[in-house]
């Protein structure tokens, strides 16, 4: 699938190139420890990021977005599929194969408190990757620990403090700076500013926004924040049940949603104006265990304009514009 | 100096315990300065009540109880200390190889299972009867069973650190598994090894003594509690002071370590709220 030009117009060979990507993970019940079940959490996953470019993945919680992001960053081993990072296939590479490639694709988390080692200082957690990649002199290194954390708008003193003496943002803008360190052409962005206030967020997105127009940095941007999502996206991927539902660029994703479950998300999330009438459109029911997905549409159970066909059927993504994919037997 | 009594004052039994074990050590390792020969028999002087020539005494050989004490408290902290310093040594590798690496978890859990299953003190009868009776092979006996403690405990904390996210971080920022290991895991481990050393210190000592008392320890002209109770158990009505002093010794000196692992447990356990 070609992207559509986004506003930004990256151009280049894609960053990552994602094929069919599948995790499964087992279930073992009993004394023999049999594997009775597979959770289907990413089931036949492919995306492309081009360079400078933001691609945010959206979906509920248990949609497995979390879990793409760590195959790509192969923190995980894929059960299927391909992964292509810079141009190589890392897909299978091993743990010592994969290390040279892993300075191309940094991550920033979740949860700012636990992904900085409380025992370390600042300095030492930013400047960390850098030991690992390049033989430069420590005093070099210090040098660019300090360049990276004023940065990210923290002080070059900063490098001595410990994670707890940070606030949440300042703690989110060391993550940054950390994945920043190796000067990636991929950061995997996961719900990096969900645990944040709503005004360090936007400080936070804001930087992430200026390091990607300064660098050319491509994100692959996980997240539920509808809003967070239409302030830094081009492109929006919707996965549901570990399967992408439709991917298209940012303005049709909200002004055309074609897949119902979009129109459903988008729907649902709150909208700043007290006076604007929304059309309400709830979802039913729970999210289906990963386990035993539906048959047919995954989303059938779920689905308001559901027919006959859906529960046995399978759609594919298919095409529906130029750049719009989506997979929905009665759309469009 | 008000910074050491807000200290004491803080955690007395850390403090109190430390002062107890440094006294008992300070006398262990300048021995032959506070104390006579304890090798020396006197026949014509046994079983004498303390007195200023005997601070406790002698035992019915003759010899100074006080001084069969002092040399005897070298034994007992040898063993407790090299026994703690050998398991969590073995333990802290084997249990942070175990943790990380899955495969190897598997493995060498059940052998250690099965390791546990031994008592300490049938695997040092059998050890000693073995080979010639020497401090070495008690302190052998007793690290054995104690290892698979250690295991547990680190492979425990390893298997909690290992999920957190700034693990993650580091394997994606290309660090290799020794250096996760060693920065970001083994520090966590620290404090509960301290704690968990020291009740190992004190079983040891217990468990040492025992086996001398049993005749199954060090070789029997080297003085130690154990022993020193042992061959005292006739006279104990006749001169009770001979089993006193190195029994009241060896309940002190567990009193004191656990103390001291009861407060370091308390301080240490507060997780990360202050750096120490």
């Amino acid at each position: 699938m070609n992207p559509p030009a986004p506003m930004s117009a990256p151009v280049g060979a894609p960053v990552v190139e994602v094929t069919d990507l599948a995790k499964h993970f087992p279930v073992h019940r009993g004394v023999l420890r049999r594997e009775v079940a597979r959770v289907r959490a990413v089931d036949g996953v492919s995306l492309s990021i081009l360079p400078g470019e933001t691609l945010c993945l959206v979906g509920e919680s248990g949609c497995g977005k979390s879990t793409v992001g760590r195959l790509i960053l192969r923190l995980m081993q894929p059960t299927g599929g391909r992964i292509v990072l810079g141009g190589v296939d890392v897909t299978t590479l091993g743990e010592a194969a994969m290390r040279p490639h892993r300075r191309h694709a940094q991550m920033v988390f979740q949860d700012p408190y636990a992904s900085l080692n409380p025992r370390l200082p600042a300095g030492t957690i930013v400047g960390e990757p850098l030991e690992n990649y390049s033989d430069i002199s420590a005093a070099a290194r210090t040098e660019k620990v300090a360049a990276l954390l004023e940065r990210v708008g923290l002080s070059a003193q900063a490098m001595g403090r410990y994670a707890f003496e940070f606030s949440g943002g300042q703690r989110q803008r060391l993550g940054i700076a950390r994945a920043l360190a190796l000067d990636p052409g991929l950061i995997v962005a996961d719900e990096a500013v969900s645990a944040l206030d709503v005004s360090v967020q936007a400080q936070v997105l804001n930087l992430l926004m200026d390091l990607q127009e300064e660098r050319g940095i491509a994100y692959l941007f996980i997240s539920h924040d509808l809003g967070v999502v239409e302030h830094i996206g081009h492109r929006i991927a919707v996965m549901y049940l570990g399967q992408i539902v439709e991917l298209a660029d940012k303005a049709t994703i909200f002004d055309r949603p074609l897949h119902p479950y979009t129109e459903a998300l988008i729907a649902a999330a709150p909208v700043a104006d007290p006076r604007a009438r929304r059309e309400r459109l709830v979802l039913e029911g729970d999210i289906p265990s990963p386990m035993n997905p539906p048959t047919g549409c995954r989303f059938h159970t779920r689905c308001p304009i559901a027919v006959a066909r859906c529960q046995t059927e399978v759609p594919v993504l298919r095409e529906a514009a130029p750049g719009h994919v989506v997979s929905c037997h009665l759309r469009p | 100096m008000s910074g050491a009594l807000r200290f004491v004052r803080r955690n007395p039994t850390i403090a109190v315990g430390a002062l107890m074990l440094l006294a008992v050590a300070l006398a262990a390792v300048f021995a032959p300065l506070i104390a006579g020969d304890p090798l020396l028999l006197v026949p014509i002087d046994r079983l004498l009540p303390p007195s200023a020539a005997h601070l406790l005494g002698t035992d019915h050989l003759g010899r100074d109880v006080f001084a069969r004490a002092v040399y005897g408290a070298r034994i007992s902290l040898i063993v407790g200390l090299s026994v703690a310093v050998v398991s969590i040594a073995i333990g802290l590798a084997i249990g942070l190889a175990a943790g990380y690496w899955r495969r190897f978890d598997a493995v060498v859990m059940r052998f250690m299972d099965g390791l546990m299953a031994i008592p300490s003190i049938l695997l040092a009868i059998a050890l000693v009867s073995l080979n010639r009776a020497s401090v070495g092979i008690v302190i052998v006996a007793i690290t054995i069973p104690e290892v698979p403690r250690i295991v547990r405990l680190v492979r425990s904390v390893v298997l909690t650190v290992r999920e957190m996210p700034y693990i993650e971080a580091a394997v994606s920022g290309g660090s290799p598994a020794r250096k996760i290991i060693l920065r970001h895991i083994l520090p966590s481990t620290i404090a509960p090894l301290i704690v968990q050393g020291t009740y190992i210190t004190a079983s040891a000592i217990l468990v040492e003594a025992g086996l001398s008392f049993l005749g199954a320890g060090v070789p029997p002209e080297i003085p130690t509690w154990g022993n020193m109770i042992a061959g005292s158990r006739l006279y104990v009505g006749r001169a009770p002071w001979t089993i006193f002093a190195p029994g009241v010794l060896l309940a002190l000196v567990i009193l004191a370590v656990n103390l001291l692992g009861d407060g370091l447990r308390d301080r240490l356990d507060v997780r990360l709220a202050r750096r120490m």
